[in-house]
């Protein structure tokens, strides 16, 4: 029975990454059901733009108090990860503060030292946090559209954030006490746990065996706590932490106005601009017949993989729809809410593929039940939306191929919408002038 | 106009290029307050010697509406009709006033086969001023009280914000932005092919919302550099009963103002 312990550690270990695999398994498996298309040009600008917005955090900071609690959270986040290196050892050979025979001892007290620091920076993150998001009343935070699990799931994250941490700081003094009574080996340096739990646990006065149990206690707690938290991000907004990474890298890197055209229909239309082209001409020998193609999108098959991974990135922060002119005005359309319905969307149809092995017909489209036209119709493209994500992310896009769909394929643009069309199309021109009156201000 | 405008056929026809085509835009052809604005332009080319000439005719709507309200068809149809009339003409570089022109030109005709130099009025004037060719003296503006509205279209899709801002110093006019400028600039309403529908539901419209922030300044002009967002803000004024006292003015209107033309 000796190895019990180990073995359950080992177990666990094994489940939760396990099951945090196949989770990200299905995330992959949902994105590639998306049109493929080629973001792996400029890679140099790439890997820069990944460092400086995802690594770097550079857009975070437009909004300075929620960039810097941000910025905490997220440094605490990565560099006491290192720790959980130490946590897997340790659990798997039973050995205790593993690293410190690795760092030696200078080495190690600053490592400890530094995580110490680190974690009460992100308690008070994670507690502004908190404070800000349920009663400070951050517009974008306190939005209708967030009630129900957006809300909690927010909540739930600073929560266990918190839990983790106090987990992590009960560990420490525990183990500082027991440091000091000689009963473990002296590895490391407390600070923060110096000055802050360790007097008031010695209030008490507890016997070295309740304090073992503490420690023990908390160290399972962290190191479960850990792997919880790992399997929660798949149904959580919080999956950002992972896929801010490729979102930044496969980012669109043109200029925000450029918007892409169709080569499908350039085909077209040179072919119909072309005096010598033979409509009627029967396919080269050979050639492979194309699927029929439908312009725009319809439903998360018709997103390209980009858009798609934007959705499961995309955090709920809300900094594109605050910035949004139709939103700030009253109308329907919130870019935050195009990409949370777009990932509402394509995690229905896993679902569904994971029920009947491959996609059947639910009678369901992203257009219509899950985005409506008002909403699509209410963007005026201005791109605030865009330049207001912390991880570059594109809901205009999304947008855009919406209407190119309702346009295109159903002809169901508005009213006003299509006479202009017609208007350019016969006039040249979005109102109703004659194109041979165009130089007429020249002779007023 | 007391001066010729001369066409790209003009210059065709005497077997010279200009050496700048001016794209007009159908705003900018068609619509009365902007034809203000193409006028000023014009004046402001005319007197520095400029030569220039304008498609007339032969010019097309970008497709720009088009595109953005989803039509591909009708948007790429105009675009590779104006790239064969553009290339025919051999042009290489075109100065607009309209930064919807502007983008699509710039942007989304070279993988259709037209490659020029395009570029925005501001940023053609502000050329001409370092090249020395253009020299302004505000006296008129001096201590006026101006906010500058950067259109989408020219600031954060294009990453253009000094341009406009450097010709409006030369004023000596009281420079003020509004929090909602450069980056987090707010749009007028218009882009996106919104101004030819009415807007959606909800509790106010975009440009009043817009010139309230303006208005917020008590500026006596508020400068554009694009004919909707001109349009836009102009209705808005007229909603707080304010046009009497603030005028809405494109830049290249303010510097012709300036130069008394």
């Amino acid at each position: 029975m000796q190895y019990l312990d180990n073995i359950i550690f080992l177990i666990l270990l094994v489940a939760g990454f396990g099951l945090f695999g196949k989770s990200l398994f299905k995330i992959y498996r949902n994105i590639r059901l998306g049109r493929e298309i080629n973001r792996s040009d400029r890679k140099p600008e790439r890997w820069e733009t990944m460092a400086r917005v995802a690594m770097g955090q550079s857009r975070m900071v437009k909004r300075p108090v929620a960039g810097i609690l941000h910025l905490f959270v997220y440094v605490g986040f990565v560099i006491i990860n290192i720790e959980l290196l130490e946590i897997i050892v340790d659990g798997i050979f039973g050995t205790h503060r593993f690293l410190a025979t690795i760092f030696g001892h200078t080495f190690y007290n600053i490592f400890t030292a530094t995580l110490e620091v680190l974690a009460i920076l992100v308690i008070i993150g994670v507690v502004l946090f908190f404070i800000r998001r349920n009663f400070y009343g951050v517009k974008r935070l306190t939005m209708k559209e967030l009630f129900g699990w957006p809300k909690n799931d927010a909540n739930w994250i600073l929560i266990i954030e918190f839990a983790l941490m106090v987990a992590f700081f009960s560990m420490n003094s525990s183990d500082l006490i027991l440091q000091k009574r000689g009963v473990l080996a002296e590895h490391g340096s407390f600070p923060i746990s110096q000055i802050t739990l360790v007097p008031f646990l010695e209030i008490f006065n507890f016997d070295s065996g309740f304090l073992v149990f503490v420690e023990r206690f908390a160290w399972w707690f962290h190191f479960v706590g850990i792997l919880f938290f790992m399997n929660y991000l798949y149904y959580s907004k919080h999956l950002h932490i992972i896929l801010a990474f490729p979102s930044t890298w496969y980012a669109n890197l043109d200029l925000y106005g450029k918007f892409n055209n169709l080569d499908s229909v350039t085909a077209e239309i040179k072919l119909m601009m072309d005096p010598n082209a033979d409509p009627y001409a029967a396919p080269a020998e050979g050639a492979v017949a194309e699927a029929p193609s439908k312009f725009g999108a319809e439903d998360v098959f018709d997103l390209n993989q980009v858009q798609l991974l934007n959705a499961y990135s995309c955090t709920e922060c809300g900094r594109c729809t605050s910035v949004c002119p139709a939103n700030i005005t009253g109308k329907k359309l919130s870019p935050r809410l195009i990409l949370m319905k777009t990932r509402d969307r394509l995690e229905e149809v896993g679902r569904n593929i994971d029920k009947n092995g491959k996609f059947e017909d639910d009678g369901k489209k992203l257009l219509n039940d899950y985005i409506t036209k008002e909403e699509l119709w209410a963007c005026t493209t201005c791109n605030a939306c865009t330049e207001a994500c912390p991880v570059l992310l594109d809901p205009l896009s999304i947008i855009f191929e919406m209407r190119r769909f309702l346009v295109m394929e159903q002809s169901a643009a508005p009213q006003e919408l299509n006479l202009m069309m017609t208007n350019v199309e016969n006039n040249a021109a979005p109102w109703q002038y004659n194109q041979a009156d165009r130089l007429n201000w020249a002779n007023d | 106009m007391d001066f010729t405008i001369k066409t790209m056929a003009d210059y065709a026809a005497e077997g010279k290029s200009p050496e700048v085509l001016f794209w007009v835009g159908c705003a900018g052809s068609f619509d009365d307050r902007a034809k203000k604005i193409t006028k000023a332009f014009c004046k402001i080319l005319n007197k520095i010697g400029v030569e220039f000439a304008v498609l007339g005719q032969e010019e097309s709507c970008t497709g720009d509406p088009a595109k953005r309200a989803g039509n591909e068809f009708v948007f790429q149809m105009m675009a590779m009709t104006n790239i064969e009339v553009l290339n025919a003409y051999d042009v290489k570089k075109i100065v607009t006033a309209c930064p919807h022109c502007f983008n699509t030109l710039k942007n989304e005709y070279p993988n259709l086969g037209g490659n020029y130099e395009v570029i925005h009025h501001t940023q053609f004037l502000k050329q001409l001023m370092n090249e020395g060719r253009l020299k302004i003296e505000g006296g008129a503006f001096k201590g006026k009280k101006i906010t500058f509205h950067d259109p989408c279209y020219l600031g954060r899709a294009n990453g253009e914000y000094e341009a406009p801002r450097m010709l409006l110093e030369k004023l000596d006019a009281e420079l003020v932005e509004m929090k909602r400028c450069k980056t987090n600039g707010l749009c007028c309403g218009a882009g996106g092919a919104q101004m030819f529908k009415e807007p959606e539901k909800g509790n106010k419209d975009i440009n009043v919302e817009r010139t309230e922030e303006a208005l917020s300044f008590e500026p006596k002009i508020i400068a554009t550099g694009c004919p909707f967002c001109n349009t836009m803000l102009t209705d808005g004024v007229k909603h707080f009963n304010k046009n009497t006292e603030v005028e809405v003015k494109d830049i290249v209107e303010l510097l012709a103002e300036a130069e008394d033309l």
